[in-house]
């Protein structure tokens, strides 16, 4: 039927191919050199002459023939290999050489210089004098003003209402055509610690900038997901205060970072409630997301995410508090001098 | 030892933390020095200039108006004295003729007499400048000259053998063509050797030429350069161009002739707080808030030669690199710096680990 007619044409074509090819060689073989070999149907690729590669041959649909069955060829060598290793590996049992780690690129990261040593005092020391200090001693609990740039639209204004769920202690302000630098003022008057603006760019949020008030600012750029987009999900969050996670803020600066992220949260290791919220830097990339666990048994754990996702890359890191023009900055994202190794990563 | 090990360092900076750092290029390592045992953050180096008798020794202005001297040839703090009067941190240290000259950001400048232990004594002489000084540098030429200028603080050369009254004081540019007054932030100031001319860069990106020998009080030559506060400038060891770096750690040369921008070093991350050139060889070193020192070479090729991470907090004002006895340290720099990248291994966090294996006590005095 259609199989067999298929077959047999294809079949019929590499017959003529064979047939082909066994006429160009006897072309090349002219010359007289390999005239033993021409009687014999000779195997594709001994026969042609060298330095001969398949792109040289100047009609379509021949060439692409002689690629696909090159192509063939060379997957059933692979898989021939494959099989063997596998045998050898079982024959060898236990004493087979482990198996070798694929290369990822988070393997093959550059080492960074700047990556903090736990031990290492002169960080230690930074770290228990820096703004955050007093938020890690316990002697201030945050509260947070989350705004948005001026005439925010639907997706905008409902992720600051669910970004203040997710962060207690925080309340959501109409921005108004307010100017920043005026705003921060009054916050630092009214015992505000931070401050969330929320960029929007055509509808879509599209960066936050956090600044922690008398200190750093930081200023990323941000993809996002809402709540009633995320499938699968649970109830909404509770008022319970959530733990945080923060994943892989191993150089100096993720560390910065990171602790500007766990001083949104009130600082409790007594946890109620079973909320969590989860900062993982991966490759330069810091993904949020809110959950709640319940442990089933000692070692399983069910989730539920809740609550918005989002995605940020960290843009710039400003000593002092929002001042884009005349403020100093500590770590500002250079593309086209820190991007030009796909292995190096700076948070 | 400590002394071998003080002596060997090629550059030294001083940090937020209030922990001198010196730091020996050829070895790639950098040793810690703190008057008290324990980095402070009162202390804070705000300032740092030369000694007298040719850099052996270091006077280091602190945020709490303390100015320490530190011996480089023994590597440890002599002594200090408190220099009160005035508010807000140091701006600018000098040392001329057995005195010390400092002045502070609000605007007082105080001439001390440079005795060691003596913590007490009025000052000798004191001017008051005007508020808001960003910075005070004394001519290398002579030694009494000194010339301040700040935000909203136009440029002022003063004489300290002379009068109460500046020596020059340089007039403001003409209104912009909105006929708008310019507004003024002199960053940083230098003098050019061999002439009376100054240099300064402002908060506003500009970089001005001023010759008071001149009749005219305002800028001889303005150039800007990008759009952020420039915030340091050094001199190169040609004489004809400055290097400047901004907030956004961009580094440029200009040419002071023309007036020309000659090209941009680059591999800063942050703001840039210190910048260096070595007197003779076209080496740049720079440090910002990104916490890192670099030897950048300037010329045949521009590119970085050297990356130092001292794992600190780093504000860091610089002093002038010194010019070690041997030209062949500085050429197995050069030497070295070929093969780059294995400069960065050698600088990694674990330089402490690194000291102490090594047993060499540069690490915090007594």
């Amino acid at each position: 039927m259609a199989k067999a007619g298929d077959k047999s044409s294809s079949s019929g074509k590499k017959s003529l191919k064979r047939k082909a090819a066994a006429e160009e060689l006897q072309e090349a073989a002219g010359a007289g050199d390999v005239a033993t070999e021409s009687g014999v149907q000779p195997p594709k690729a001994a026969a042609f002459p060298p330095g001969f590669s398949i792109s040289e041959i100047k009609n379509k649909e021949r060439r692409h023939l002689m690629f696909t069955r090159w192509k063939q060829q060379q997957r059933k060598e692979k898989l021939a290999a494959k099989k063997k290793l596998k045998k050898e590996r079982e024959a060898l049992g236990d004493k087979a050489p482990p198996k070798p780690v694929p290369k990822t690129i988070d393997n093959q990261r550059v080492y960074d210089e700047t990556t903090v040593d736990p031990n290492d005092e002169e960080v230690a020391y930074d770290e228990a004098t820096d703004e955050f200090a007093s938020y890690f001693n316990k002697q201030t609990s945050p509260k947070i003003l989350i705004t948005t740039s001026d005439r925010p639209h639907g997706r905008t204004v409902r992720l600051c209402e669910q970004l203040s769920t997710v962060i207690p202690n925080s309340h959501v302000y109409y921005r108004r055509g307010l100017a920043l630098k005026k705003i921060i003022p009054q916050c630092i008057a009214r015992d505000f610690t931070d401050l969330i603006v929320i960029n929007e760019d055509r509808k879509t949020p599209n960066g936050l900038i956090l600044s922690h008030l008398p200190g750093p600012t930081a200023h990323f750029m941000s993809s996002v997901r809402l709540r009633k987009e995320i499938k699968r999900r649970g109830k909404d969050p509770t008022e319970h205060i959530p733990e945080i996670i923060l994943n892989n803020f191993t150089t100096r600066l993720g560390h910065s970072i990171g602790r500007m992220f766990a001083s949104l949260f009130p600082h409790n290791p007594q946890f109620i409630g079973r909320q969590v919220a989860t900062f993982h830097n991966q490759r330069d990339y810091i993904f949020f997301r809110f959950h709640r666990y319940i442990f089933r048994s000692e070692k399983k754990v069910g989730i539920q995410e809740l609550g918005p996702r989002f995605t940020l890359k960290l843009r710039s890191l400003q000593k002092g508090t929002f001042d884009s023009k005349y403020g100093e900055y500590e770590w500002v994202h250079k593309p086209r001098e820190m991007d030009t190794s796909r292995r190096k990563f700076h948070l | 030892m400590a002394a071998a090990a003080a002596r060997w360092n090629h550059v030294w900076v001083g940090t937020e933390t209030g922990i001198l750092k010196g730091v020996n290029l050829q070895r790639k390592q950098a040793a810690n020095f703190t008057a008290g045992g324990q980095p402070r953050r009162e202390e804070a180096v705000s300032a740092l200039c030369w000694g007298t008798g040719g850099e052996t020794q270091i006077l280091v202005g602190c945020a709490d108006r303390t100015v320490k001297h530190f011996s480089t040839e023994d590597g440890i703090f002599q002594g200090q004295r408190h220099c009160p009067g005035g508010e807000g941190t140091f701006r600018g240290l000098a040392q001329a003729d057995g005195t010390l000259i400092t002045c502070v950001d609000s605007g007082i400048l105080r001439v001390w007499h440079d005795k060691d232990k003596d913590t007490s004594s009025d000052p000798l002489l004191e001017l008051r400048v005007g508020p808001g000084v960003c910075r005070m540098r004394q001519d290398p030429a002579h030694p009494h000259v000194v010339a301040t200028g700040g935000k909203e603080n136009a440029l002022k050369i003063w004489d300290l053998q002379g009068s109460e009254e500046p020596v020059f004081r340089a007039k403001n540019v003409r209104n912009d063509w909105l006929d708008l007054r310019v507004p003024i932030w002199d960053q940083d100031i230098q003098f050019l050797p061999g002439s009376q001319k100054l240099v300064t860069c402002t908060g506003y990106h500009q970089v001005r030429v001023y010759d008071p020998a001149s009749p005219q009080r305002r800028p001889v030559l303005e150039t800007t350069y990008g759009e952020y506060p420039l915030t340091a400038m050094t001199l190169t060891p040609g004489g004809n161009s400055v290097i400047v770096g901004n907030t956004h750690g961009q580094l440029a040369e200009i040419d002071l002739r023309q007036g020309r921008l000659l090209g941009c070093l680059k591999g800063l991350a942050g703001s840039v707080r210190g910048l260096q050139c070595h007197p003779s060889k076209p080496l740049l070193a720079s440090c910002g808030l990104d916490r890192v020192l670099r030897i950048h070479r300037i010329q045949n090729p521009r590119g970085l030669e050297h990356k130092d991470e001292p794992q600190e907090p780093q504000e860091p004002n610089k002093v002038p690199l010194e010019d070690t006895e041997t030209d062949e340290l500085w050429a197995s720099l050069e030497a070295a710096a070929k093969r780059k990248l294995s400069d960065l291994e050698q600088t990694q966090g674990a330089l402490q680990t690194r000291r102490r294996k090594k047993k060499r006590p540069g690490s915090t005095s007594p």
